[in-house]
């Protein structure tokens, strides 16, 4: 016997939590895993790779890929430029600059949607303007593009400026020191220091841009082919009724949600101590 | 704004202009200005106008609704999160790493995915659903649809939240309890858990936040009848597809200012936490 | 209430934190377990509290074998080196705890616990602090606190683990003052951890030095500074 058995529960009450807390997670997290898979392949492998190669699918995994590689680089400019502005300078109103920052993440998607068809649909702010010169941003790209970066806005801030903060001034003042300018100090001093909460804000930035739901669904107007991400694909085949279509496109996304997982997992493990708080 | 950020003492390093230039430019172009436009629309039409729309019978039945599932399943997940972080934390078994990872499952998953996955299991035809139903118990396209789509969104708040605290809970403190005679069932609710408490709230109040605002994960399991099963945000978007636009605005600005009261709620809470653990 | 130690032996994965350890205390002693970090002093005073299992051995006190009762029942009050506090109880919750606890048939009345508590804050010098919290109080109050704590059950046998341990130099002076008085005053039989040989000698009426698992040395203070038994005790006290 150990001797640290003195604080523990006896050996029947900590099996019982165990498994209480195992069925918690297979019946709330594994069976939907689950259903996704199967329905998806209900019809077959063939069935299955027909759905996703069908050419509105294919246009909304490339819709979904192109939104990310737009939304995400700029969220993370931002992030970094509004941690460096956070964890290298003393002013006042902090907290006030962090909330506004962290703002997206409390509004429902569906609000954040709204907004910008408050600003460029056709009765917005800007409706009349951009009409006037043929720009479509609602009902169209753009404003999907505009719809995701809002709702990414805080992810990477919000890894960095914790971290970014707790690491304070000493480095980069060392550098300055020693003659560097500062592009290079940010280059080679910086960055190394914050390289993994970076990836990490990044890949959570990326799983939501492209798992966006509500907001784009506002902006979308939903055309085939055109204005709809893997996502808003799923919704359109489910309400077809074509539901094996539907989850094999959703397994797609199943994959992606995994393999965020799974370096999400490797990142928190190996590196915990670059990455401070989560939230 | 700029008024509030004035430095406290000249800083030696570089970027300070850029910085602020990008960070101020994109706050105030993507998060700013887009919800001043929120609360511009919903006062366009004057104060009767707004009253109307936000809160007609509709309206309010849509609240009760959202923010009663969203209630539930933040209670939900509160005590089976609570469950999730004591047995991570505090015990080992196999695949505890996989677990662990998987309760991360519904940041990474794409809203609408877990919509119709849910909607699969818990339809008459579907794996639970068909247990659930000879009992007089349907869950798909019923209001219980929305308590569980929220109590699967909200599940990794509270897991998160608690689990750092519990972790910090010196052992010290329960090796005194039992030296003062306590039981473990004594230890754990009178030492544990009030230790314990203002995470919880706070992994309740974003579970809570997060539910309220929910679109992807409800729409397709709920049954969306006007004042039975209606989300808030659903009605947002009903009243935008027939371009009344105010009207969404205003229900939009109800949300709104609950999602301040939480933000408020939570950094309460922060200040609360600090207080009780900086023994 | 004496105190014996019969061949205790425990160790932590490979190695001996204690090899086969005996003491006799008598009863109304004031004895002190000194010697470096990894002696196994800390070990020996949690066996004797019930906060580790030996593998070996025995421990009893007076005429009872408590090896094999659970720290809860075995009547000791224990004092950590971080004080281990209960931040969300006022100072008056942290004292009753051991009160509150016991069962209803044993439970003292309301107004008996709320005696207790005052008489216990006089006895440690920090009277009508009832109502204040932990983190609105300093090291020293708080390490009198957990006296008062540990004292409020009336234990026979009173155990410290390095109590003086987070505090300046000033404060442990009085601190050491105040539990000499206590510890007299109640008759108690009280066993302290601490690495620092001047403070043991202060305080103790015997000393026992180990090292590696094994008591070098179990004397009077005088006997031990000026006799010391072994290289290692008169390397230590250098």
């Amino acid at each position: 016997m150990s001797g640290k058995t003195r604080l523990r529960e006896p050996a029947g009450i900590k099996a019982l939590l165990i498994l209480a807390a195992l069925a918690y997670i297979t019946l709330m997290l594994l069976l939907p895993l689950g259903a996704v898979l199967v329905e998806a392949l209900k019809k077959g492998f063939g069935v299955w790779l027909e759905s996703v190669n069908e050419p509105d699918a294919r246009s909304a995994i490339w819709l979904t890929i192109m939104v990310a590689a737009i939304a995400v680089p700029l969220n993370t400019v931002f992030g970094v430029a509004a941690s460096w502005f956070i964890s290298k300078y003393d002013f006042r109103g902090k907290p006030l600059l962090i909330t506004l920052i962290e703002l997206p993440f409390s509004v429902s998607p569906v609000v954040s949607g709204l907004v910008f068809v408050l600003l460029f649909g056709a009765q917005g702010w800007f409706g009349e303007w951009l009409i006037d010169r043929d720009i479509e941003i609602i009902f169209a790209v753009p404003g999907l593009v505009l719809a995701t970066v809002f709702v990414t806005f805080p992810f990477v801030a919000r890894q960095l400026i914790p971290l970014m903060t707790m690491q304070g001034r000493a480095n980069e003042e060392a550098a300055l020191t020693l003659g560097a300018s500062g592009w290079q100090t940010f280059w080679h001093v910086t960055l190394p220091n914050i390289r993994f909460a970076l990836l990490y804000g990044v890949l959570l930035c990326n799983a939501r841009a492209m798992g966006e739901f509500g907001a784009v669904s506002v902006v979308s107007g939903h055309i085939r082919g055109e204005t709809n991400t893997m996502p808003l694909h799923v919704e359109v085949l489910y309400n077809e009724y074509n539901f094996v279509a539907a989850f094999a496109v959703a397994s797609l996304l199943v994959v992606l949600a995994l393999i965020t997982l799974a370096l999400k997992s490797a990142l928190e493990w190996r590196h915990r101590d670059e990455l401070a708080a989560r939230f | 704004m700029v008024g509030a950020l004035t430095l406290r003492r000249p800083s030696a390093l570089p970027g300070l202009g850029l910085s602020f230039g990008i960070t101020l430019f994109w706050l105030s172009f993507i998060v700013l200005i887009p919800l001043s436009a929120v609360f511009a629309k919903s006062a366009s039409g004057g104060w009767d106008a707004f009253v109307d729309a936000a809160f007609s019978a509709r309206s309010i039945a849509s609240y009760k609704v959202t923010f009663g599932a969203a209630l539930l399943a933040a209670a939900i997940n509160a005590v089976f999160g609570l469950l999730v972080a004591w047995v991570l934390v505090r015990y080992e078994f196999p695949f505890k790493r996989l677990v662990s990872a998987l309760v991360d499952l519904p940041f990474a998953l794409p809203t609408a995915v877990a919509g119709i996955a849910l909607t699969a299991l818990y339809a008459d035809t579907g794996l639970i659903g068909r247990f659930l139903e000879p009992l007089g118990l349907p869950v798909a396209y019923k209001p219980a649809g929305i308590v569980v789509a929220l109590t699967f969104i909200g599940l990794p708040f509270v897991v998160r939240t608690v689990e750092p605290v519990l972790a910090e809970v010196s052992r010290e403190m329960e090796e005194a309890a039992l030296t003062l005679g306590a039981s473990r069932l004594q230890t754990f609710t009178r030492v544990i858990l009030p230790t314990l408490f203002p995470a919880l709230a706070t992994g309740f109040t974003l579970a809570f936040a997060r539910g309220a605002g929910e679109y992807g994960s409800v729409i397709f399991i709920a049954g969306n009848m006007p004042f039975r099963s209606e989300i808030t945000p659903l009605l947002i978007i009903t009243q935008l597809e027939e371009f009344d636009y105010a009207g969404a605005a205003s229900i939009a600005t109800v949300m709104l200012f609950v999602s301040f009261a939480m933000l408020l709620v939570l950094n309460l809470l922060q200040h609360w936490q600090q207080r009780r653990l900086g023994t | 209430m004496s105190i014996r130690v019969e061949n205790i032996a425990k160790t932590f994965s490979a190695y001996p934190a204690l090899d086969h350890v005996s003491l006799e205390i008598e009863d109304g002693e004031f004895v002190a377990l000194l010697g470096p970090s990894g002696s196994g002093k800390t070990t020996l005073l949690r066996v004797i509290a019930g906060l580790e299992d030996p593998e070996e051995g025995r421990v009893l006190f007076g005429d009872r074998d408590v090896t094999h009762t659970a720290a809860a029942s075995r009547g000791i009050g224990f004092v950590f080196q971080h004080y281990a506090l209960f931040g969300h109880m006022t100072v008056a919750q942290n004292i009753a705890f051991g009160l509150n606890v016991m069962k209803r048939s044993e439970r003292p009345s309301k107004a008996d616990i709320r005696t207790r508590i005052g008489e216990l804050l006089e006895l440690v010098q920090l009277p009508g602090l009832e109502a204040r919290f932990p983190s609105e109080l300093s090291g020293g109050q708080r390490q009198r606190v957990a006296l008062a704590r540990a004292l409020a059950r009336k234990p026979k046998i009173l155990l410290l683990d390095e109590p003086f341990g987070a505090l300046d130099a000033k404060v442990r002076r009085e601190l050491r003052g105040a539990l000499r008085a206590i510890h007299n005053d109640l008759g108690l039989t009280s066993i302290f951890v601490t690495h620092d040989h001047e403070e043991a000698f202060t305080l103790a009426d015997r000393v026992a030095v180990l090292n590696r698992g094994k008591i070098e040395q179990f004397a009077s203070p005088h006997e031990v500074e000026n006799k010391p038994a072994t290289d290692f005790v008169r390397g230590f006290l250098d």
